[in-house]
């Protein structure tokens, strides 16, 4: 079996989609607490404690420099816990997907559909985040809004990443290294609290080459102050093909682990 | 002049599963026809569990011939799965749904429309005696409550053929007739059932051909009284003793 054979899919991806949106609205209160109380917590404690150090970033007020910083992450956050721990529990401790595979849904439609929801939690965190930053007034409108769409296209990849270290992980436990060596490192130094530009020029490439939040971070910061330049295509279009190379992979490597 | 070939629910010529070096089924060949309840029997490890996947089109075969409704299980797992009803050796409810919520959750796989599924799950809620605990959540339910859901799960699609992975294992003596019972119905409506089990009384009472497998080959078929006849050495002997004399009394695992 190829690691890169396109998947063949059907649009029962939606039903696996539609199971994950069934279980999330069941305890939808205690979902929306994170998005609603992260980015005050952040916007408090950085944004105007450590920020009334900071006259002015890169131009702008501290509190404006992280906003889409918390934004990004919460995109980055979301899509890759759920395709992580949320994925595993579901594959390994409750054997959804095995119950689902026995149906005509093929194990390529299940991988899609999970990573579709990670994608779309991305879409609802990031618009309650966006909502709260708005509300403290740190963010250009209308220009701002298109964060919403594309949060479903960031999200997509890091859904993506976290399938491909589910597919691959021993157990459940093994998923702290992805979490504490990646995720974690990039969440810091990816444009996120400080310019990217204060960090060694090998360093800076490194991000861009390897670090997808640095992309992120430099759209929605785009987009939050409606300030656009070139170089965000380029941002964009490697959001687009790492996506789509991962998806290919992470849908591959499931199937490998789990068709036996 | 419309000439109808009866083409046999599954057909299994010199099939093969291998992982790695290891060959779980090894080159076996059978037949089970429509209508009929068709037993796998042998000890852990004997290759029943690995058959049934291929079957049910989740593990692929690694070498010979198996088709499901005439159709082959590598190329038509879609239409193959639309057809089946599958009951799994381990309980995989999804323990974030109610027992009703399971249900519907799952006729969606089937694209079955919605205003069907509400009446079909009614049916089989009074089928698997579950409508008191139509909103009970699955950690909830007793061992016995969880097969019966599993089975009435499996029935969502009405399928023509029923795959049942040791149905009845871990359940006391009530449930576990509660559950032939139900098999024994379904079977009378003309499904076909094909089942894995260890319990030889099981096997006795509800099939009407097995076959005996142990090490991935297939050491006897027929039906339970000519396998009794033929292999017993005592007059009161039952389907275990043609097992233990068969596969013999080591342990496998």
């Amino acid at each position: 079996m190829t690691h890169f054979a396109f998947p063949r899919l059907s649009n029962r991806v939606w039903k696996v989609w539609h199971r994950n949106k069934d279980v999330f609205m069941k305890t939808y209160k205690v979902n929306f607490l994170p998005p609603l109380l992260e980015p005050i917590l952040y916007l408090f404690a950085l944004g105007f404690g450590v920020g009334s150090f900071i006259d002015v970033i890169e131009g702008m007020s501290y509190p404006q420099f992280i906003a889409p910083a918390l934004i990004s992450i919460s995109i980055m956050n979301s899509a890759f816990f759920e395709c992580t721990y949320g994925s595993y529990v579901r594959m390994y401790y409750q054997k959804t997907f095995d119950a689902i595979i026995a149906t005509p849904l093929s194990i390529e439609e299940v991988i899609t559909g999970e990573l579709l929801w990670g994608a779309t939690r991305s879409l609802i965190y990031a618009t309650i985040v966006l909502m709260v930053i708005a509300a403290f007034g740190l963010i250009e409108l209308p220009s701002g809004l298109l964060i919403i769409p594309f949060s479903f296209i960031a999200g997509f990849l890091f859904a993506t990443i976290g399938m491909c270290f589910t597919a691959i992980s021993p157990n459940i436990n093994a998923l702290s290294y992805p979490t504490f060596l990646f995720i974690t490192p990039m969440f810091l130094f990816s444009g996120t609290f400080f310019p990217l530009s204060l960090l060694p020029e090998p360093i800076q490439y490194f991000a861009l080459a390897v670090l997808p939040l640095t992309h992120v971070v430099s759209i929605v910061r785009a987009l939050t102050l409606a300030n656009f330049s070139v170089v965000l295509l380029v941002s964009f279009a490697w959001i687009v093909l790492v996506s789509l190379v991962l998806f290919v992979l992470s849908v591959n490597l499931m199937k490998r682990r789990l068709m036996v | 002049m419309v000439v109808t070939v009866t083409v046999p629910v599954i057909e299994a010529e010199d099939l093969k599963k291998q992982f790695g070096e290891f060959v779980a089924v090894d080159s076996v060949s059978f037949t089970v026809e429509e209508g009929e309840v068709f037993g796998f029997l042998g000890p852990n490890g004997a290759g029943k569990t690995t058959t049934m996947k291929m079957i049910q089109c989740v593990s692929p075969k690694t070498g010979g011939k198996l088709e499901v409704f005439g159709m082959g299980v590598s190329t038509h797992q879609c239409e193959i799965k639309k057809l089946l009803g599958v009951v799994p050796q381990e309980n995989n409810l999804d323990p974030d749904f109610t027992v009703y919520d399971n249900l519907m959750v799952y006729s969606r796989y089937f694209d079955i429309h919605r205003a069907r599924a509400e009446r079909v799950i009614e049916e089989l809620l009074d089928f698997v005696q579950l409508r008191e605990k139509k909103d009970t959540l699955i950690e909830q339910l007793s061992g016995g409550m969880k097969r019966r859901l599993i089975l009435a799960r499996a029935l969502i699609n009405t399928p023509r053929l029923l795959i049942l992975d040791e149905p009845t294992i871990g359940l006391d003596p009530q449930a576990r007739h509660l559950i032939w019972d139900k098999l024994k119905s379904l079977q009378s409506q003309g499904i076909t059932i094909v089942l894995t089990t260890h319990y030889l009384e099981e096997a006795a009472r509800l099939c009407d051909r097995l076959v005996i497998m142990d090490y991935g080959k297939i050491i006897v078929e027929g039906k339970p009284d000519e396998l009794i006849k033929e292999y017993a050495e005592t007059q009161s002997a039952t389907l275990e003793d043609v097992f233990l004399k068969l596969t013999g009394k080591k342990l496998r695992e």
